[in-house]
């Protein structure tokens, strides 16, 4: 059987299932945030597939460049927070820091 | 063919090293790993044709947002060693529900009659993601570097410390640390 | 790649599958780009103890080799192999081994589209440009890497600083290239030279003003992108012994040194292929294209050497303003000012 359309969405399926594996159990702040991109990258596997196997354009790839552009956004303000988090609290286990106030 | 045996071997390091981000309790491991399932992913999207995304996958996921999140676990982790042994009371079932979600996203990849086109991949694609993001998606591009300058602001606030007498300083550091490159 | 495919295709025959070749054409390249990063590593560290030593109104080496010590880096090279391999006991074992391959692949893989001569080029990309930019900032992981898992204080600061400096001095260094894509219409690194044909003055570091400052800008990024002086922080041996190396030994070590040098030339052959006409010679025809190439990346690299013995270490907040108040405005007016000049002389298309 010849890698079509379906082996690229299981990979993805893959890596989104093992991305949200770990933001259910993961407690560390930043491998949280690990579980995160692996969710973005599920996701853009998946336009990048569906631009090469269905729509045959780069529209798919222009959403998926937007998609690691904002990744990137999302990463910088994330782990200014976690390490604001941990000047604050001493830890960045998310379990731990449930108060708004020191 | 042998683009066959280049996807498999790009999924099996992606999901693998994938699954070891997940499983790993060293932090560091888990973040390094990272490294090998970005680098997965970008091969898939070479194989895929899409070269462009490919390189920057490389450049903005492993050159810098990944560089980040090792700084970040270098610098909240004090002691070396692993992590305290995750009690089951949450992994059994934060595993049953991600294996229900792929299984559920499974059978309707596997179920469903996509509209497959027999086309081949686009040849050159930067020309026309170039033009694409000047025309068609101008306005999200320019929402974007937006987004971008809000995010370094917020970034470089975040991380400001009080001391006054070290403001310059540390406005410049979280400036470096909270870059972004689009 | 292509090349070498077709020459296994012609050599074997019909003996050889699709993979087959495609294995073999890869091995061989690969092995072929090592082979260049060696004989890098090897010519350069005689270079720069003899252009040190010139600054320094000493010798050099002298001795190994029949004339000014030429086969010291022979004799260098045996002896690092016959080091004991030393992995310390609170080491990161599997990080400590893996480092130095992330960081030497890395190094590997941006030598593929590096355009030597006319069709000698490993991996004629239309993103070359682009890709040699992502797969040396993939390297900054292995700076990490290395210095994570020692578990020595020094490396660790060795690894935030080098990396610190890489992903901030990549900007202008990617800046600085913009103006000459702009003017080119194209990443891809034969374009780029063959843009450049007709002479010293179609290279594009005299297309004008604004492509000259950003040859300088590109020129100085550089030098702080492979970590050496006066930029060598990541390093410095009169604060933090060697930096992210510091535990290593033998052959490890060697991966580290072959890549550092290897790094050097690369950004000067980028360089020569961006700003200095590649393979084109000063006037006249093109001729001897590669030696041509490859003279001028020497001379690139000797430049480097002489201002590394010859400027005092900047200090790593210096460092930091630099890149970011200087260099990174300078890299963007450059951007804006050649594509203003490029409407005002009317090559825009």
């Amino acid at each position: 059987m010849t890698v079509g359309l379906e082996h690229y969405l299981t990979v993805s399926a893959l890596l989104f299932g093992l991305g949200l594996y770990a933001v259910l159990t993961r407690r560390n702040a930043v491998a949280l945030l690990m579980g995160v991109e692996l969710i973005l990258n599920a996701a853009n596997l998946n336009f990048v597939a569906f631009a090469r196997f269905v729509d045959g354009g780069v529209e798919g790839h222009i959403v998926a460049a937007f998609v690691i552009v904002l990744a990137a956004a999302e990463a910088a303000v994330a782990l200014a927070i976690v390490l604001a988090m941990f000047r604050n609290f001493g830890t960045v286990n998310v379990d731990t820091v449930n108060r708004l106030k020191r | 063919m042998s683009g066959d045996l280049v996807f498999y071997g790009f999924a099996l390091l992606t999901v693998l090293s994938g699954f070891f981000v997940v499983a790993s309790r060293n932090v560091v491991h888990a973040a390094f790993s990272l490294l090998f399932t970005l680098f997965g992913v970008a091969g898939l999207y070479a194989q895929l044709g899409a070269d462009f995304l490919a390189v920057t996958q490389t450049v903005v996921y492993i050159g810098g947002i990944l560089v980040l999140v090792i700084f970040a676990v270098m610098m909240t982790r004090i002691p070396r060693g692993d992590a305290p042994r995750r009690g089951l009371d949450r992994a059994v079932p934060a595993a049953i529900l991600a294996l229900l979600v792929f299984a559920l996203i499974y059978m309707v990849i596997v179920g469903t009659r996509w509209p497959e086109r027999a086309a081949g991949a686009p040849e050159a694609t930067v020309a026309e993601i170039g033009t694409g993001l000047m025309t068609t998606f101008v306005f999200p591009f320019e929402y974007a570097s937006l987004v971008l300058l809000a995010a370094m602001v917020g970034a470089a606030i975040l991380i400001r410390e009080r001391a006054p007498a070290d403001d310059a300083a540390d406005a410049d550091d979280a400036a470096g640390e909270g870059e972004v490159r689009s | 790649m292509q090349v070498m495919t077709d020459l296994f295709a012609r050599i074997f025959g019909d003996g050889l599958s699709s993979l087959g070749l495609l294995v073999a054409g890869g091995l061989t390249m690969a092995l072929i780009m090592a082979l260049v990063m060696a004989s890098c590593a090897i010519v350069f560290t005689w270079a720069e103890r003899k252009v040190a030593g010139f600054i320094q109104s000493r010798y050099g080496p002298m001795r190994v080799g029949r004339w000014h010590g030429v086969l010291q880096p022979v004799a260098d090279m045996v002896k690092i192999l016959g080091k004991e391999d030393i992995v310390p006991r609170d080491a990161d074992k599997p990080l400590f081994m893996l480092a130095p391959f992330v960081i030497f692949v890395g190094s590997l893989m941006a030598w593929a589209a590096i355009p030597f001569a006319p069709g000698f080029i490993a991996a004629d990309l239309d993103l070359g440009l682009f890709y040699i930019f992502a797969v040396s900032s993939a390297a900054t992981i292995g700076i990490l890497m290395a210095g994570w898992a020692s578990n020595n204080k020094w490396s660790l600061y060795g690894a935030a600083r080098g990396a610190a400096q890489a992903v901030s001095y990549e900007i202008p260094l990617a800046l600085a290239c913009i103006p000459v894509v702009m003017i080119t219409g194209s990443l891809n690194m034969n374009d780029i030279v063959i843009a450049q044909q007709g002479g010293i003055w179609r290279w594009h570091f005299l297309h004008d003003p604004f492509l000259f400052v950003a040859f300088l800008l590109y020129f100085v990024a550089s030098i702080a992108e492979v970590n050496r002086g006066p930029f060598d922080l990541p390093e410095t041996e009169s604060e933090l012994v060697a930096g992210y190396h510091t535990e290593y030994t033998g052959m490890r070590f060697a991966f580290f040194f072959l890549a550092e040098y290897a790094n050097l030339f690369l950004v000067s052959c980028v360089a020569t292929a961006v700003f200095l006409g590649g393979w084109q010679p000063l006037f006249g025809p093109v001729f001897l294209p590669g030696l041509v190439f490859v003279i001028k990346a020497v001379l690139l690299v000797l430049l480097q050497m002489w201002l590394r013995w010859t400027l005092p270490r900047l200090r790593v907040d210096q460092l930091m303003h630099v890149c970011w108040k200087v260099m990174v405005p300078l890299a963007l007016v450059c951007v804006l000012g050649a594509g203003i000049w490029m409407l005002a002389t009317g090559q825009a298309g």
